[in-house]
C-alpha cells in the first residue's frame, strides 16, 4: 500500500556550547543580520564550518515509512531522538538534512494544553486551544458538545480555568486534543499526566483513534500500554533506527538491551578492585534464580545477589549489607544476613556468616522471592560490615537493574502500580449471608 | 445514578480487558482491530482515507532564500484572530477600569504635554488647540509604539506555544500588532469627541487618512517582525527597545510640528518614516496640505522595510523552536 509517512534520511544536528552564537555582541549581531542577505547566497550548501565537538546528531540518517492505519511506537531512551523525530514531523523544528513527505493532514499533540489561558474561562479556551492545534472555528462549534462532554466539566464551563483543579485542566485539555481529526495524529507522552482513571480514559480514546483507521505515531516510556495500542515499533538509539518491527519483537529486544543497568561487574585485578586494606570485591552480580545475569528479572521473577570479595586480614568477622534503591531513591530495603544467634539454629558447616574469616575469597548470596519488588529500576549499595556492627566499606551502584512488568500479571490496568513494593499475597472473600433481592417496584 | 456510572465502568473495563488481551498476541489483535482503511463504513467522517499522488508537505530543511508563504497564513488566519481576541480579552480581563485604559493613556499624555508644553513652554501647534494638536500626534504613536514594543517581544513570550504547536510563527507578532489595531480604533472614536469640542470640521483630507493607518500598520508589523525574529536570538534587543522607542518619539513630530525643524534638516528629518505619517494624519485630519514627499518616503521606506522583514524572518523562523 501507499504510504502516509515516508521519512528518508533524516538527520539533525543541534549546535551545543559555543557555537551557539557566534556574534558576540549586540552590534555585531546587527551588522550581522545587516548582511545576513548576502551571506546567504555566498554560504551555499556548506554548514558554516562548525567543528564536531559543538554538534550533536539528535537524529541520524532515519528512513523509514508509515502505511495509512498503522499504530506506530517510538521507543527508546531518554535523549534518543523520539521527541526531535515528533517534532520535524510536526515542523515545529526543521531536519539538518533528510526529508519527509506527508500524505495526510497531521495533527501532534505534544503537551495537553498547549496556549492554555488561565484567565480565559473553560470555553474559550476551548476555542483558542482549538485552534492552536489547528481545528477551524466550524469544526470546534460543532465538536463543542462533544468536548465538554469528555471533558466532564460542564459546570465549570465558564469559569476561569485558572480556578480549575489540575485533574480538570487536564481533563479539558486532552478533551480538545482527542477531537481533533487529522489523517495523522503524533502524541507524545500525554498518557504521563493525570490520575489513574483519567489515563485509562486516554487510552480507551488512543485505542479508539487507531480502530477508525486513523494513522498514530505514538511515544511513550508506559510500555505496557504501547505494546497494546500498537501493532508496530520503532526504536531509537542515540538518534539511530535501530530496530522497526512488530511491538512484541522490538520491545522484546529494547528490554533485553537496557544499557542503564549493570547486573554484573567483575574485578580481575585485586590491586584496583574497589574495597581497602581488609576486604576487596572480586565480582557482584545480580541474576533470576535459574538464569544468568543478561536474563530479564520480572516483577515475579525470584532472584539472587551473587557477591565474591577477598578477605585480606585473617580473623576477621565481616559481613555484607545491601540497600535497595527505587529511582525516586526512595530505600526499598536494607537486608543483611541474620544475626550470629539466629544463624546458630540454621547451623550449616559452609556457612562462614559470623564465624572469624581466614584470609580468602569468599562468596555471598541472597536470595529475594518474586512477587515482592513493584516494577522500575533498582540501584544497590553494598556495605561491608566489620564485627557485624562498623562498616568499613561502602560502594553506591554497585548493581543495577530493572524488575519488569509482568504483561500478564495485569488485567483492566495500564498504569503503573503504586508503592515501592508489590508482594503478592492471600486474599479471601466469602459469602456471609445471603439477602433475598427485594427490587423496588418489582 | 449509582448505576449508571457503574455500567460505565464497567463497558470501560470490557473495552480495557480487550486491549490488554491484544498484548499478549499483538500483532494478530490488532491488525483485526483495524480495520481496513478503506473499507470500513462506520469510521466516522474521511478519517480511513487514501493517500494523494502528491504529498500534501514536504519536510525538509530551508535552503532556499523565500519570502514569508502567504497562502499558508491565510489558511491559519482563524488563529490570528484568536490570538487576537485573546491578546485583548486577557489584557482587560483583570483590570478595573478595562479597556477605559486604552483611552486613558493617550488622554493623560495629552493633559501633561498640553501643560507643560501647550501652555508653559508655549510649543506652536499649528493654529489647532494645543490638546487637539498633540493628541492627533499621540493616536498613530501611541498604536505605533506599543504595536512595535508588543510584537517585538511577542515571540519570546509565546515560546511555550512555539515549541509545541506549527503554524506559520508571524502570526504572533501580527497578532500582537494587530490587537494595537483595536485599541487604536477606540481611541479614535476619543479623538472623533475633541475634533467636536474644539468645532473642528472634518475635510477632504480625511479620506486619506485610511490610506495613513494601513500605512502606520504596515510599517509597525514590518518593523515588529523584524524585531520580534532577532529577540528570539539576541535578547539584549527586548532591553534596548523601550528605550530606542522612547527615543524615537522625540525624533517624530508628534508633540511639537515638524515645521520646528530648521529648513536645512528637513530632508534629514523627512528620512524618519514617522514624519510622513503623522504629519500626514494631521493634514488628513485638520485640512491642512500634505507633504507628499514625507509620505513618499514613509511608503517607499514601509514596503522595503516589510518585504525585507519578510525575508529575514522567514529564514530565522525555522530556527525559533530550537533557540527560543
Amino acid at each position: 500500500m501507499k504510504p502516509i509517512i515516508k521519512v528518508e534520511n533524516l538527520s539533525k544536528q543541534y549546535r551545543i556550547g559555543v557555537g551557539q552564537a557566534s556574534y558576540g555582541s549586540l552590534r555585531e549581531a546587527l551588522t550581522g543580520m545587516a548582511r545576513a542577505p548576502l551571506k546567504m547566497f555566498r554560504r551555499g550548501v556548506s554548514g558554516g564550518g562548525m567543528t564536531e565537538a559543538e554538534t550533536l546528531w539528535a537524529l541520524k540518517d532515519v528512513s523509514f515509512s508509515v502505511e495509512p492505519g498503522e499504530v506506530v511506537g517510538i521507543i527508546g531512551r531518554n535523549g534518543a531522538g523520539k521527541s526531535t523525530l515528533l517534532k520535524i514531523l510536526s515542523r515545529i523544528t526543521e531536519p539538518t538534512t533528510g526529508t519527509i513527505e506527508l500524505y495526510g493532514r497531521i495533527g501532534s499533540l505534544l503537551e495537553v494544553g498547549t496556549g492554555f489561558h488561565p484567565e480565559l474561562t473553560g470555553r474559550e479556551n476551548i476555542f483558542l486551544n482549538g485552534a492552536i492545534l489547528g481545528m477551524k472555528r466550524a469544526e470546534i462549534s460543532r465538536q463543542f458538545d462533544r468536548i465538554v462532554d469528555f471533558s466532564e466539566i460542564e459546570r465549570f464551563i465558564d469559569t476561569p480555568v485558572k480556578h480549575y483543579s489540575s485533574g480538570m485542566y487536564t481533563r479539558l485539555a486532552f478533551a480538545v486534543a482527542a477531537h481533533l481529526e487529522p489523517e495523522i495524529l503524533i502524541v507524545d507522552e500525554v498518557l504521563a499526566v493525570g490520575d489513574a482513571s483519567f489515563q485509562k480514559k486516554c487510552l480507551g480514546k488512543m485505542g479508539s483513534v487507531a480502530r477508525e483507521g486513523r494513522t498514530v505515531l505514538f511515544v511513550s516510556h508506559n510500555l505496557t500500554a504501547m505494546q497494546s495500542l500498537c501493532n508496530r515499533m520503532l526504536w531509537l538509539n542515540q538518534g539511530e533506527l535501530v530496530a522497526d518491527g512488530t511491538s512484541r519483537q522490538v520491545v522484546g529486544n529494547y528490554l533485553k538491551t537496557s544499557f542503564s543497568t549493570q547486573t554484573e561487574q567483575i574485578w580481575d585485578d585485586i590491586g584496583t578492585a574497589p574495597g581497602n586494606e581488609t576486604v576487596r570485591l572480586r565480582s557482584a552480580r545480580v541474576r533470576p534464580v535459574d538464569g544468568s545475569h543478561t536474563d530479564s528479572i520480572t516483577v515475579r521473577t525470584p532472584f539472587v545477589f551473587e557477591f565474591e570479595f577477598w578477605n585480606l586480614v585473617p580473623e576477621t568477622v565481616l559481613n555484607l549489607s545491601l540497600v535497595l534503591v527505587n529511582e525516586e531513591a526512595t530505600v526499598l530495603f536494607n537486608t543483611g544476613p541474620m544475626t550470629r544467634q539466629e544463624a546458630d539454629s540454621h547451623a550449616d558447616a559452609t556457612d562462614w556468616h559470623g564465624r572469624p574469616f581466614p584470609a580468602g575469597l569468599f562468596r555471598s548470596v541472597c536470595y529475594v522471592p518474586g512477587n515482592l519488588l513493584n516494577d522500575g529500576a533498582v540501584n544497590v549499595q553494598l556495605h561491608v560490615i566489620k564485627d557485624q556492627s562498623i562498616g568499613i566499606f561502602f560502594l553506591d551502584s554497585v548493581l543495577s537493574f530493572d524488575v519488569r512488568e509482568d504483561a500478564s500479571m495485569r488485567k483492566d490496568w495500564y498504569g503503573k502500580m503504586i508503592g515501592a513494593v508489590r508482594p503478592v499475597l492471600e486474599w479471601k472473600t466469602e459469602l456471609v449471608e445471603e439477602r433475598a433481592t427485594q427490587q423496588v417496584g418489582s | 445514578m449509582g448505576t449508571t456510572s457503574s455500567s460505565n465502568r464497567a463497558s470501560t473495563l470490557k473495552t480495557a480487558a480487550n486491549t490488554t488481551a491484544a498484548a499478549a498476541t499483538t500483532i494478530d489483535t490488532t491488525t483485526q482491530a483495524t480495520p481496513p482503511p478503506v473499507t470500513d463504513a462506520t469510521s466516522q467522517q474521511s478519517l480511513a482515507h487514501t493517500p494523494p499522488d502528491e504529498p500534501l508537505v514536504t519536510i525538509q530543511a530551508n535552503k532556499t532564500w523565500g519570502a514569508l508563504n502567504l497562502r499558508e497564513i491565510w489558511v491559519y488566519r482563524e488563529l490570528l484572530y484568536f490570538l487576537m481576541w485573546r491578546d485583548l480579552k486577557v489584557r482587560y480581563k483583570q483590570t478595573v477600569l478595562g479597556v477605559l485604559w486604552v483611552i486613558m493613556q493617550p488622554l493623560l499624555m495629552t493633559l501633561i504635554f498640553t501643560i507643560f508644553l501647550g501652555m508653559l513652554a508655549r510649543v506652536p501647534s499649528q493654529d489647532v488647540p494645543y490638546p487637539l494638536f498633540v493628541y492627533a500626534g499621540l493616536l498613530p504613536w501611541t498604536f505605533f509604539s506599543s504595536a512595535v514594543l508588543n510584537s517585538g517581544n511577542s515571540l519570546v513570550g509565546s515560546a511555550h506555544l512555539i515549541t509545541k504547536v506549527y503554524f506559520p510563527r508571524v502570526i504572533i507578532p501580527a497578532a500582537s500588532t494587530g490587537a494595537r489595531l483595536v485599541d487604536f480604533a477606540i481611541a479614535f472614536v476619543i479623538l472623533l469627541g475633541l475634533m467636536i469640542y474644539y468645532g473642528v470640521a472634518p475635510s477632504r483630507g480625511l479620506l486619506m487618512l485610511p490610506v495613513l493607518v494601513a500605512l502606520v500598520t504596515l510599517l509597525a508589523l514590518g518593523l515588529g517582525m523584524w524585531i520580534s525574529a532577532l529577540n528570539v536570538r539576541y535578547r539584549d534587543i527586548g532591553i534596548a527597545l523601550p528605550v530606542l522607542i522612547q527615543l524615537w518619539m522625540f525624533v517624530s513630530p508628534v508633540l511639537y510640528p515638524s515645521t520646528l525643524v530648521p529648513q536645512q534638516w528637513q530632508h534629514l528629518y523627512a528620512l524618519n518614516p514617522l514624519v510622513g505619517i503623522v504629519d500626514g494624519f494631521r493634514s488628513s485630519l485638520f485640512a491642512r496640505p500634505f507633504n507628499w514627499t514625507a509620505i513618499a518616503i514613509s511608503a517607499v521606506f514601509t514596503v522595503v522595510l516589510l518585504v525585507y522583514a519578510a525575508f529575514a524572518f522567514q529564514r530565522m523562523e525555522k530556527s525559533f523552536a530550537d533557540v527560543v
